[in-house]
């Protein structure tokens, strides 16, 4: 699983981030997460927790978004929502499709306490 | 207590995805053409490098970067080919990142052909780390069933090309390459795909015609 990795490089930029807002706590983190990502959100969630002890986001709160595979057709223009993956336009068949959203794996934002 | 909201949108792996970026460049310079493979473990990775550095001697030269949890097998293995290999030990890691690909670099000669990069045995995990390759192969071989793409999608997805090794077992199982074809080309349609046995040698020069035609592509957009 290369969930704690991930998590690894969320606190990377976290700590970052907490230091030019000279923030004194993070209590919030958001995260996007596409469908494809190849990232499964509740393994995401438990190596959050983990890592946290010790860290500034050690009372954190972990919301994560979970986006869905949105495909557009380049021929019919069609938008659809694919739980399945399956890279067919379900209106025309065609197999041009280029993706708008779910592949994403992203810090949104953090909340954190300043001063 | 004062709290404070910071949009960030930033990517997770983006500073994987910036390393990989660099390393691609500088091997795209020097006109290496670098291949990425994914698979399960012994889906047959080193078997086919094995073919492939037979299959490109004499007039092509390359070289392996080898990715394992633990040992060097797999290294030695394509040295006693001949051929310069770097084993990486993730130590526990069930995927390489480009760091640990760029800590190899230096000794990467710069006249050769073909960098072939073999990914610690998984279909999940490297399929989220670019390491700065210019194809990525996903490797499926027969036993494993022919309904892996949509199982493990984002490996398909990600991938340039799909090799369904182990033809050879063919007979012996309820494997249908049709459907497997078909699975891969439905969540991916821009897939290249081909089948061969490592173990008899069957498929693999279709195969090397494919990495020969990209290298002279990539040298072509150079020039
Ligand atoms: N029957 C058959 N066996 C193969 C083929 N390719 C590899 N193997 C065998 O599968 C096992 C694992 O192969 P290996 O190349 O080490 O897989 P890797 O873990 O993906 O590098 C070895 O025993 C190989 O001899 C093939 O095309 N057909
Ligand atoms: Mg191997
Ligand atoms: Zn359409």
């Amino acid at each position: 699983m290369h969930e704690l990795s991930i998590v690894a490089s969320l606190f990377e930029i976290l700590e970052e981030k907490a230091e030019e807002q000279k923030a004194k706590r993070i209590v919030g983190v958001k995260l996007q997460v596409g469908a494809l990502s190849g990232v499964v959100p509740e393994f995401l969630e438990t190596a959050f927790n983990i890592y946290k002890k010790e860290t500034l986001a050690d009372k954190a709160r972990l919301e994560i978004e979970k986006v869905p595979l949105k495909i557009q057709c380049q021929k019919c223009h069609t938008e659809m929502v694919k739980d399945d993956f399956v890279f067919i336009c379900e209106n025309c068949g065609s197999r041009e499709l280029e993706t708008l959203g779910g592949t994403e794996l992203l810090l949104e934002k953090i909340e954190m306490e300043v001063s | 207590m004062e709290k404070k909201e910071v949009l960030v949108l930033e990517e997770l792996l983006g500073s994987n995805k910036k390393i990989a970026a660099e390393i691609r460049k500088k091997l795209e310079d020097k006109g290496i053409l670098t291949i990425n493979l994914l698979s399960s473990p012994g889906a047959g990775k080193t078997t086919l490098l094995e073919r492939i550095a037979e299959g490109l001697s004499p007039d092509y030269s390359m070289a392996v970067i080898e990715g394992d949890i633990e040992t060097e097998r797999d290294s030695e293995r394509i040295r006693a080919k001949g051929i310069p290999a770097w084993q990486i030990i993730t130590g526990g890691a069930c995927h390489l990142e480009a760091k640990m690909v760029a800590k190899v670099f230096s000794e990467i000669p710069a006249d050769l052909d073909f960098l072939f990069i073999e990914n610690v045995g998984n279909l999940v995990c490297p399929a989220s780390y670019d390491l700065g390759e210019n194809i990525r192969c996903v490797i499926l071989s027969t036993p494993e069933g022919d309904d892996k793409p949509k199982k493990y999608p984002q490996a398909f997805t990600t991938s340039d090309c799909l090799i369904i090794n182990k033809a050879d077992l063919i007979p012996a199982l309820p494997f249908k390459v049709e459907n497997a074809k078909r699975e891969a080309l439905e969540i991916n349609p821009k897939l290249k795909i081909f089948i061969t046995s490592a173990l008899k040698g069957s498929g693999v020069r279709e195969l090397i015609e494919y990495f020969q035609s990209s290298l002279r592509k990539l040298r072509q957009k150079n020039a």
